[in-house]
């Protein structure tokens, strides 16, 4: 209990000196519980391209919301002077070099393709009538 | 029977490869409808490369199942999602090609959780797969088909994808070995991505040499995969049996805290203790950063899958669905159709962490958080040779027991997820079994963690602890 009010003030801190050096204030639920209760599944989802049920976003939203709350643990951290890792070992893009070899002829790719016409996949117009 | 037993009955011409294949074939008729292990297989193709194939060579004439994200050129390729249902691969994954090239046949395609997400495979799209040692229970996941097969007889060996414990996890849950490789050890080229800084593709068999032949054969550099490394490939057999006198290996006390079942504890002590026995020196030592790595995970996998993922939109393969209004309803409404749940919520958590405003607070910061675990490791390796560790918390759990709170079933993922955010590589050994309320024999693996490719010091110890377990049965 006393973890979580240290916790707590903690988040609170960090919260409102990021928000005071961003210069603008927080919203009460910021405030409250860090990231809790601010994930809006339904427009997440469609920044995705999900379009999801009713059902569907009332059984995603407390779940998302628990573990948005178990990822706040890592806001424990002092990570200021930590360098990213965006990748686990120094993998570096290593580029092949620049000869022509044989790739998926088009048959092979269209043999997958849900809809196609004259050598090429077809998919519902995307330019609207003049 | 063993692949290198098997290797030796087909060059001695006791058997053929054609014989083998008839025979798993039978064996998965008689008993996959149990244990679900296999989404799909094509014993005609097979036994079409069984007639050409050269016994000469290291795998010559092995039939090997292959996990269903894995790309087998004119095989189903689902990723066990009904997104991918009719999907047919066009190519052969770089894995494949060099199995083939070593004389192995891929045979059959191994269930999973769909696209790797889970750990039980019952998130599978296209069937569950349960654990051959007690039906009532999960394989594990995320490639429980390839475990589950090679633990119930109906493969010989399997490839899987490991990207945070997905090889390791149902290698436990079933008693069979499982080997995850450094990142950047094996090309990824062909398998379908999850989570591209955390995927490797790696063996799940019966023995440790087993898993070292499959290793020495898909391990190496390929220009296909930018991400693997132009680093050279040891003979891992070369020093399998040379024991483990001298080494030290390290008990990270972070690992042996609360919450692990004490059947589990008592069985990877024990092997401990045998290790110990045979000459090697213990250590304990500290990963401070344990607590952490689960939250950082569930930060960094599901942000890479929401990227990965996106090519899925029913435009050029997979589900498209019907009269769909415009362009935007055709992605919208095939990915609604085409995706199972654990998918859903992991899109949409890696689509949040990634989005402008919360980018800094969760996927900037679990990138440094995940630092700070690799860091941990270096430290650990400056001491020991190795790290050992029980592989779950838990042995198998019943099939349905996960409920509605799916970041219970993630904290499980405790002791393997670390290895993923630090490259570095584990293996997962049978060290004994644990008796469940009903009565039925539940196996316990375990884990061993080398340094960056360190796999051959790593299956010198795995080789170790089975040496052991075989004097142990002896008696």
């Amino acid at each position: 209990m006393i973890r979580d009010v240290q916790r707590f003030l903690n988040n609170l801190s960090t919260f409102l000196l990021l928000h005071l050096a961003l210069g603008k204030w927080p919203a009460f639920h910021e405030l409250t519980g860090m990231s809790q209760s601010h994930i809006d599944v339904r427009y997440v989802a469609n920044l995705a391209r999900l379009e999801l049920t009713d059902e569907e976003v009332a059984e995603f939203q407390p779940q998302l919301e628990a573990i948005l709350s178990y990822v706040e643990t890592l806001s424990q951290l002092d990570v200021s002077e930590i360098d990213a890792a965006a990748h686990s070992v120094p993998v570096f893009g290593r580029m092949r070099d620049d000869t022509p070899h044989e790739s998926l002829t088009v048959d092979a790719v269209l043999q997958n393709a849900p809809d196609q016409a004259q050598g090429q996949i077809r998919v519902p117009k995307v330019v609207a009538d003049a | 029977m063993t692949l290198t037993a098997l290797r030796q009955q087909l060059t001695a011409g006791e058997t053929t490869p054609a014989s083998l294949l008839e025979d798993l074939a039978s064996q998965i008729i008689a008993r996959d409808g149990q244990t679900g292990a296999y989404l799909s297989y094509n014993l005609e193709v097979a036994l079409a490369e069984a007639a050409q194939a050269d016994l000469s060579l290291p795998l010559g004439g092995i039939p090997i199942a292959i996990k269903d994200n894995i790309n087998v050129l004119g095989q189903p390729c689902t990723c066990g999602s009904k997104f991918l249902e009719n999907y047919i691969a066009p190519y052969d994954a770089t894995v494949i090609r060099k199995l083939r090239a070593a004389g192995a046949i891929p045979f059959g395609r191994a269930n999973q959780d769909e696209f790797a997400m889970g750990s039980s495979t019952e998130n599978s799209a296209l069937g569950s797969t349960r654990n051959p040692r007690d039906p009532s229970r999960v394989a594990g996941g995320s490639s429980g088909g390839s475990a589950a097969a090679v633990a119930d007889g109906t493969a010989i060996a399997a490839l899987g994808s490991d990207t945070g414990g997905s090889i390791r996890q149902p290698a436990s849950h079933c008693g069979v070995v499982g080997l995850k490789p450094s990142y950047g050890r094996v090309s990824r080229y062909g398998l379908v991505a999850f989570a591209s800084s955390l995927d490797q593709i790696g063996p799940l068999t019966q023995t440790v040499e087993d898993a070292a032949r499959i290793l020495q054969v898909i391990a190496g550099f390929d220009p296909a995969d930018s991400t693997s490394l132009d680093v050279p490939v040891p003979d891992y057999l070369a020093k399998l049996h040379d024991g483990v006198k001298g080494l030290k290996l390290g008990i990270p006390k972070e690992y042996f805290g609360e919450g692990i079942d004490a059947g589990v504890l008592k069985n990877v002590e024990a092997a401990i203790q045998a290790l110990a026995a045979k000459g090697a020196e213990i250590v304990e030592i500290s990963l401070p950063h344990t607590e952490y790595a689960v939250a950082t995970y569930y930060v960094i996998a599901p942000a890479e899958a929401s990227s990965n993922l996106s090519r899925f939109d029913g435009v050029r393969y997979g589900h498209r669905a019907a009269n769909p209004a415009d362009i935007l309803d055709l992605y919208q409404k095939s990915r609604e159709q085409g995706f199972g749940p654990e998918v859903k919520r992991r899109i949409i958590l890696g689509t949040y962490v990634l989005s402008s405003g919360y980018y800094d607070a969760y996927y900037s910061r679990a990138q440094k958080v995940r630092t700070l675990i690799r860091q941990d490791f270096e430290t650990a390796f400056q001491k020991v040779d190795a790290i050992l560790s029980p592989v779950a918390p838990s042995p198998a759990r019943k099939i349905g027991a996960q409920g509605a709170d799916p970041l219970q079933e993630y904290l499980s993922d405790i002791f393997t997820i670390a290895a993923n955010l630090a490259g570095i590589p584990g293996i997962s050994v049978p060290c004994g079994t644990v008796l469940s309320a009903e009565g039925t024999e539940l196996p316990v693996g375990l884990q061993i963690l080398a340094p960056h490719m360190g796999e051959q010091k790593m299956l010198q110890i795995a080789q170790a602890v089975c040496n052991d377990r075989r004097m142990a049965d002896a008696e």
